[in-house]
Formats: structure tokens, sequence, C-alpha cells
């Protein structure tokens, strides 16, 4: 059947397209479902045996492929095939559909998270924590299951269903080592907030049931200018907890430095993402935008990312950077989605493409990178035992790999050339700075403000991760470490490696992004009879050959090093430092000290709190110095209403005697309290 | 073809003459005779031929630093239009890469400084990122005027290379602040009088001199030409701005362009000669002026 001149994509004179796309449902559904079940065999095995985690990766990957192969047929189809079944539920049906934005997604689901399983095998070995290794692995699992579930829902009940699910898997992996008091804090912090987001889908969904009849997530015919904009806020508000805009972020920088580093990796880089997925979706739903919506999420994102990066540079705790970091992320993502709304509510199709391909590119930018360095920060943490990046130093050298593995990921993140993260802002930069030659709509050059805040995200990026880079790997160690630290195993390093090739492949050739790209921008609103790539609007191929020509110039001079390396006289000696011969480690800046200036000027956002004690006497004595960087909503708000509320509620006990007459009698008060209600009621 | 070549020899030739002139106005200004203006020609010659002493403590960052540092600046070189041709190299959003360019160049010298172990040039790179973080709003405020003057979103097209018509009526208030503000990044980014001292008397030796403490020889002569390429090319920007016209005769615009730009480092020594540097807690307070300048420059082209 096959004909020789045929090789590259199917077409449909092949296969039936409708038996292609049911395939490709089908194989994404049951590459989720052997996921979800992937850690359930290892239950029957010892609880510190090795091949039943073996096993769990195994199976892992294999649904990962699956999935991976039906995602990439769910590509080839023009128009979305949705499977519908009814179930014995009162509401909703089991219907799902894999269209492109859903495939842009399921990328990120099916890759990141198996790359990360691969890594466990070294990082989380099983005979090593068999207290808890099988629980991990079945929750991780279900995880990214019910993560894929989410994103191909085609209906309200069954993503809540499904939302639920990894709202509650998640809260399982980040307590893995629930032994410890301060992982519960934040178990319970998440737990709140993902609830508050739950409840939040609970009466989007509802309300949506109202508006358009269905709980089907299909686009809404017509709906009146009030009830979307309800729609909207319901959606930014309860999606906004789980991506991690500000001020719904409290959960996500402690749930991030507390769980294992893979599965930081994957919460930062993947479920974070669902959140935003959801704003994507359903304001892809809604058939009219309103102006205020795209001018929101600006404000927000370019906050957000300022806020984020801005705390992210004042902490000192490895893995604490890299969530605040994410934070900032998030801000940039929510930019390019405020630009494409701006694009749709004033119809300037360059704008939804720019600014919407912007976003999902840094989407998956931030996911690679990210993750990429969250799985840096395990090998870092495996090698020091400390999170803390002001007691290591001088890592570069007995971790070389690693240490590499991490500047490809600061790099990226810092968003510089020529890498993926700079390939992505490129796309949301330019967007922005088209608004400003729209002379028809004015007002819309005010979105040009959003380009300096992320220029100044930008740098305020490269000072927290060359803060980050030089005082984990650069100059010498600043105290002595237990164990000779080395290199991780290949289990660790293997991911690592691949997630950098891919962050570079990213950065220099963006072009392989472009048909995933015009897919999933085309899915979120049909841009009908514009063929327009996202990368013709940015002419993409220059970053191609200024990143290539980067490289080879690089190349060129390490080659003129080697050669040179026998003519010029190399000497070894110790850091000149001014002519001083005992330099020391202590003598080093430290993050801190590093940050210091900086932190200074920015101290009307980060609110430091410093404690310093120094004795006034002849001679010095030992002195004590210490700042902290209190979240601003988390620490300086929610606790402390929370705390308040402990204060006050307990004066209410007066009510509870004890005593069944006294209850009898709050029933009888209560009734009479109704039918005075009903009264006034009945007489208005 | 011809202006790409005239393009080239200048970007890789001229930069080290900049700081000779500077260094002369200098002199002149205090009663000396001062250095030759090929001063920083023989020195990095001389530093090309020295071998050199690299810490124990450094790892490849600190070799490779200095070079990435120079390619950087020679593609943001590229990117730039010189005198009234188009840059070699232009596309729509260039003038996104001129700035991270930068960013890429910074990200390796702070690593390098940071990489010897030395607390001076930790100092050094501390305060090369924190005022860096308030020259790029201003530098970006600028590019936003400068695009909505002219509508292009290349740098040759921003500035107008290539043609004889330039920006248009009643942009001169606007042009005239971001000048002021660009200026101020200018003399900031390239570490002069009144934000750093190339001189380097104490205040723990400032910015850039003690980023470099310990590079030696090639490495050294390395920095020394990338950082008098880094001047010429942020130079040739405001130059562009500054420089209302152009005859239109290739040859002659050349001149103009080339006067413009040795006019430019006569003024920055007089700058440096009349000005005080600022002690290290007032920089912030001139950078952020040149936001306000560059962002209400902005508000105006916006209304």
């Amino acid at each position: 059947m096959l004909s020789s001149d045929i090789i590259g994509p199917v077409h449909p004179e092949i296969f039936d397209l409708k038996e292609l796309k049911m395939l490709s449902v089908m194989c994404v559904i049951s590459g989720l479902s052997i996921i979800a079940a992937s850690g359930i065999p290892a239950l029957f095995f010892s609880s510190s045996s090795i091949s039943a985690h073996r096993l769990t990766v195994l199976l892992f990957i294999a649904g990962s492929l699956l999935g991976i192969s039906g995602t990439v047929m769910a590509l080839y189809s023009p128009i979305p095939f949705v499977l519908s079944y009814n179930w014995v539920l009162p509401f909703g049906q089991f219907s799902v559909s894999v269209d492109k934005l859903s495939a842009f997604f399921l990328f990120l689901i099916f890759i990141i998270p198996a790359l990360g399983s691969v890594y466990s095998l070294g990082y989380w070995k099983q005979s090593e924590h068999p207290e808890n290794g099988h629980k991990l692995g079945l929750f991780y699992g279900l995880l990214v299951g019910s993560m894929a579930m989410v994103v191909i829902s085609h209906d309200g009940v069954l993503f809540l269903i499904a939302w639920e699910i990894m709202a509650l898997s998640a809260f399982f992996v980040l307590t893995t080592e629930d032994e410890k008091s301060e992982v519960r804090k934040t178990g319970w912090i998440y737990l709140v907030c993902t609830h508050i987001g739950t409840l939040l889908l609970f009466a989007l969904f509802t309300f949506w049931n109202k508006a358009t009849g269905s709980f089907l997530l299909e686009m809404a015919s017509a709906l009146p200018s009030g009830v979307s904009s309800v729609l909207f806020l319901l959606t930014f508000l309860a999606f906004s907890f789980k991506a991690g805009f500000i001020p719904f972020h409290i959960w996500l920088p402690g749930a991030h430095a507390n769980a294992p580093s893979h599965v930081s990796a994957i919460m930062s880089g993947v479920l974070l993402k669902i959140g935003i997925y959801g704003i994507i979706r359903m304001t892809g739903l809604l058939p009219v935008i309103e102006p205020w919506w795209g001018a929101v999420f600006l404000a927000v994102g370019a906050f957000t990312g300022l806020f984020g990066i801005t705390f992210a540079l004042a902490q000192r705790d490895f893995k604490r950077i890299l969530a605040y970091s994410s934070i900032e992320n998030i801000g940039i993502i929510g930019m390019g989605i405020g630009l494409a709304l701006l694009g749709r509510a004033f119809a300037k199709p360059e704008l939804i493409i720019l600014g919407m391909g912007g976003s999902l590119f840094h989407v998956w930018n931030h996911a690679l990178f990210k993750s990429l360095l969250f799985f840096n920060s395990g090998a870092v943490i495996h090698a020091t035992h400390t999170r803390d990046i002001e007691q290591m130093g001088g890592l570069a050298k007995s971790m070389p790999f690693t240490a590499l593995f991490f500047i490809i990921g600061a790099l990226a993140i810092s968003a510089l050339p020529p890498l993926n993260g700079f390939a992505g802002e490129w796309l949301l930069y330019i967007g922005l700075f088209k608004t400003l030659g729209l002379s028809q709509i004015p007002d819309l050059a005010f979105a040009g403000f959003a380009s300096v805040a992320l220029a100044m995200i930008g740098t305020l990026a490269v000072a927290t991760f060359v803060r980050m880079y030089s005082t984990v790997f650069l100059g010498s160690s600043r105290f002595p470490l237990h164990d000779p630290v080395q290199d991780s195993v290949k289990s660790m390093q293997i991911p690592m490696a691949i997630v950098s090739v891919i962050c570079i492949c990213l950065g220099v050739i963006p072009v392989l992004v472009a048909p995933f790209l015009d897919g999933a921008v085309r899915a979120w609103v049909p841009l009908v009879g514009l063929s327009v790539s996202v990368f013709d609007l940015a002419p993409v191929s220059w970053l191609t050959t200024i990143g290539f020509s980067l490289f080879v110039f690089f190349a060129v001079y390490a080659l003129w090093m080697k050669i040179a390396k026998t003519k010029h006289a190399t000497q070894k000696g110790i850091t000149w430092d001014c002519g001083y011969s005992e330099p020391t480690a202590r003598m080093q800046y430290t993050g801190t000290s590093f940050t210091r200036t900086i932190v200074n000027l920015l101290s009307f956002m980060l609110q430091p709190k410093i404690r310093e004690r120094e004795k006034m006497v002849h001679f010095p004595e030992k002195k004590i110095f210490h700042t902290s960087f209190p979240d601003l909503v988390l620490d300086r708000l929610v606790l402390p209403f929370f705390e308040l509320c402990n204060k006050i509620v307990p004066r209410m006990y007066v009510f509870q005697q004890g005593q069944t007459h006294l209850y009898v009698l709050y029933i009888l008060l209560m009734i009479i309290a109704l039918f005075v209600c009903s009264g006034i009621g009945v007489g208005l | 073809m011809i202006d790409i070549g005239i393009h080239l020899v200048l970007l890789l030739i001229l930069p080290p003459l900049l700081p000779g002139i500077i260094n002369k106005t200098k002199a002149l200004f205090a009663g000396r005779v001062g250095p030759p203006v090929f001063q920083l020609y023989y020195d990095i010659f001389k530093l090309m031929r020295k071998g050199m002493v690299i810490s124990e403590t450094t790892t490849w960052i600190f070799r490779a630093a200095p070079i990435i540092t120079l390619i950087c600046v020679f593609i943001a070189g590229l990117l730039v239009p010189l005198g009234n041709a188009p840059a070699c190299l232009f596309f729509m959003g260039d003038f996104l890469l001129y700035a991270y360019l930068f960013g890429l160049a910074r990200f390796f010298t702070t690593c390098a400084a940071l990489d010897t172990g030395s607390a001076f040039e930790g100092m050094g790179a501390s305060r090369e990122v924190t005022f860096a973080s308030l020259t790029e709003p201003a530098l970006f405020f600028a590019f936003l005027v400068l695009v909505k003057l002219s509508g292009s979103l290349s740098l040759s097209g921003m500035l107008h290379a290539g043609s004889i018509g330039r920006y248009p009526a009643g942009s001169v208030a606007p042009l005239v602040m971001i000048i002021i503000g660009m200026y101020i990044v200018f003399l900031a980014e390239n570490s002069r009088i009144p934000v750093d001292d190339p001189q380097t008397h104490l205040e723990l030796t400032m910015i850039h001199e003690v980023m470099i403490l310990d590079h030696s020889g090639p490495l050294l002569g390395i920095i020394e030409y990338a950082s008098s390429m880094k001047l010429f090319v942020l130079g040739s920007v405001l130059i562009n701005i500054i420089i209302p016209f152009y005859s239109g005769v290739q040859w002659l615009d050349w001149l103009i362009f080339i006067g413009g730009l040795l006019c430019l480092s006569v003024v920055v020594g007089i700058t440096e000669s009349v000005i005080a540097r600022l002690r290290m807690p007032r920089v912030p307070s001139v950078l952020i002026a040149a936001i306000l300048l560059c962002g209400s420059s902005f508000v105006m082209v916006l209304r």
C-alpha cells in the first residue's frame, strides 16, 4: 500500500483520516493510563527493591513514548477529533479531544516527567529511600497521567475530576518526606491554595454551563459582554492559583524547595504550565474579548515577573531561588497572553501570533531550562547535603559536567542568545514593539512599557544567575564538605544532557518549533484566511546565523588557544588580589554580599528583615548579622491573618459547653431567627 | 559592498584610538602632555606578546570570558549602522540582539571576576550587575522612542541609515532627552567618570578595572580591545542620533561620521575633566535620572 515516494508526512489518501485521529486519541489515552498506573506494580515488591523502581521507570517511559506517538499523529489532523461517551454521572460526559493546543502541552507532559523518572533512578534510589520510594513512584505517575488527562479533557466535569486527581497527587509527591515538619507545613499551604483554586473552578464551570448550556469546552457562540467578563475573571483567578501569578503564588516557593528535585522539576516545569493551559484554553473559548483583559494580563505579568526575579535575587536557598525565578517566568508567559488578548480585542492578528507564539514558546523553554536547573539542584544537593548556596563554592572543579549543564541552563533562563530563552522572549519583544506602529490605536502603545519591564527582568535574571553560578560553582570551597564531591551518576546526568541539547537546539534553530507554535496559536483562535507563520513575523533565521557565528568564533578561538599555549608562557599562581598573599576562602564575596547593593536599591519591594547585634566595647566582640527575605504575601499578609484568626476564634468556645440542652436551645434560636428572616423576606 | 568593507575596517581598527583621544583631552585639560593617542594600540600589541599568570582558583570561564566579550561586542558592532550606510547585518528586532549580546558579555565578565574568589573582583561584579539593571531600562525606553519616531524595528532603520530623510518634525525635544539619557548610559556602560574611573584611584578600584584585576597578558589585551570596541559601538549609536544631517555623498558621510565619533571622544574627555567622580552610593541616582529622561521622552512621543 505504501508507495515509494511517500515516506514523510502521512497523507490522508493512505490512512483513513478518521481512523488516524481515533488512533491518536487512543494512543494518548493509553499512554497516560500506563503512566498513571506505572507505580502500581512496584507496590507488590519489597520496599527496597531496585528492580521494582526500574520497572516503574520502564513503564513510565513506555507510556510516554506511546503518548508522544499519539500526540505526533494529532499534529497531522487538521480538525481535532472528539471522542465522547456518556457515563453514569448525572452531568457532563467523558469527552476528550487532542487538538494542537493540547498537543503542544502534551509534549511537555510526556517528555520532561519521563526524564525526571530516569533521573529518580540515581537521585531517589529505592534502596536509600525504602520508606517513601514506592509512594513517590505511585503518585508521580498519577500526577503526570492526570496532567495529561486535564489537557485533553473536552468537558468541564471531566476536566475538574482530572484536575482534582492532579492536585491531590501533587500534594502527595511534594510531601514525600512527610516526617519533616517544614515539608508538612508547605504541604498544607499547597493544599489550601489548590482547593481555593478548585472551588473557583467549580464556580467557573457551573457558570459556563449556565451561560452556554453545556459543560462541553467548545467555542461559545455568543455571550453578553458582562457574562464573558465574569467568566474571564473566574478563569483568571482559578488558574492563577496553579500558575502562580502574584499574589496567588504563596504555595509555590516552599513547595518547590521542599519537594524532591525531580518533583520540583516537573512541578515548576509542567504543573505550573497546566494553570497556564487552563487560562489559554478558556480564553480561547470566549467569543468576544474585552480590551481590559489583555491590559490586566500585561500588568499582572510584568508585576509578577519583576517581583519574582527580585525575590529570587535575594534568596540563599538553591531551590527557593529557582522557585521564585519560576514565578518570574510565569510573569513573562502572562505578558505574552496579555499581548495576544489585546491583539484579539483590537483584531490585530500579528499581535495575536507574536504574543501567543512568544508565550507558548516560553512555556516550552521554561519547562526545559527550569527542569534542567532543578535536576542540577538535585545533583548539587546530593553532593553537598545542603540547600544553602553560601555553604558551597568551587564545585566546578569537582563536578565539571554538572557545572556545564548549569551554565547552559543559567544562560537560557537569563534569556541570553544563543539559547532558547532569548528566542522566546524575542518574539514577545517584537510583538510589544509592534504595538507602537499601530497609530490608529494609540492607547495600545502603552504596551511598550511592558517591554521595559521585560528588559529589567532580563538584567535582574542575569544578576541572579551569575550570583548563583559563581557562588555555587566558582571560587573556592567555603566550608569543608563531608564526603569528597564528584559528578553525579549517569542516570542523573543523561536527562540533564538531553535537556541541555534541546535548549541549545531550540535557541540556535528556533524555526524547529514553528509547526508546533503555528498549530497551537490557531487552535487558540482560528485565524481564518491567514497563513502567516510565527517566524514570518520575526525573522528567526537571523538568530540561527548569529548563534552559529557565536559558536564558530568561539571554536576558532579555543583552537587558537590550543596552538598558542606553546608560544606563551602560562604560569599558575594564587589569585593576585592586589598583592595580598594569603587569600582564604572566607574572604570571597558571598552570594549575599554580591547582591547587597542591588538588594538595598530594591528594598522597597523586598522589605528585608535584618537582625544585627554589635556590642560597642573597646575590643571587638562576636558580631551577629542576619538577613532574611520573608515573602511579602505569605509571611506578611496571609500567615499573620490566620494567626489573628487563631487568636479570635477560641473566644467562640464559650458557646460550646457540651450540654445537650444548650444545643437544643441553639437550634430553637436558629429556627426563630429563620422565621424572622423569612418574615422580613415576605414583607419585602 | 564598499560600505560593508569600510564598516568592518573601522570596527576592527578604529576603537583603540578613542580612549587615546579621551586621555589626550584629559591631559590637555590638566596641563600635561599625556600619552600618545595611539598608546592603547601599543599596549594591546605589547600585551599580546606577553605570557600570563592564571590563578589556580579559576576555571575555563576565566579564560573564555574575554574572548566571549570580544565576540559579542564585535557582532553587536555588525548590527549598528556606521555613518550613513546600513549596518552589515540588519533585520527586524536586531536592536534586541544588540542589547542582549551585551548581556551575554556581562554574564561572562562578571562570572570570570567571581571565578578568582577575590573579594575585590566580587565587589566589581556586584556593582556591574547593579548598575546594568538601571541602564537597561533607560536603553529600552530610548529604543521605544526611536521605534515610535521612525516606525522601524531595526537599528539601521531606527537611526535612518542610508536615507537623507531624518526624524519627523516635532521630535526634537524627545530626541534631546534620549540623547542625554543615552549619554549617561554610554558613560556608565563604558565605565567612565562620573560612574567609574578608568584610572581607578581606589574606592576599592571601582567597577570595570577591578573585575579584570587577575587577567594578564593576551587575555588582558583582548579585554582592553573589547572594551574600546564597546566604546566605539555604543558611541556609534549615540552619534547616529546626534548628527542631524548627512550629505548623501558616500566618502563625505564617512568623514562626518568619523569626525562625529572623534568629537564624542573629546566630549567624553571634557566631561571627565570637569566633573568629579560620584561616590558609589550616588551613582544609582544618575542612572535613575537617565531612566526618567528616556521614560518621559517616551511618554512625550505617545501623546
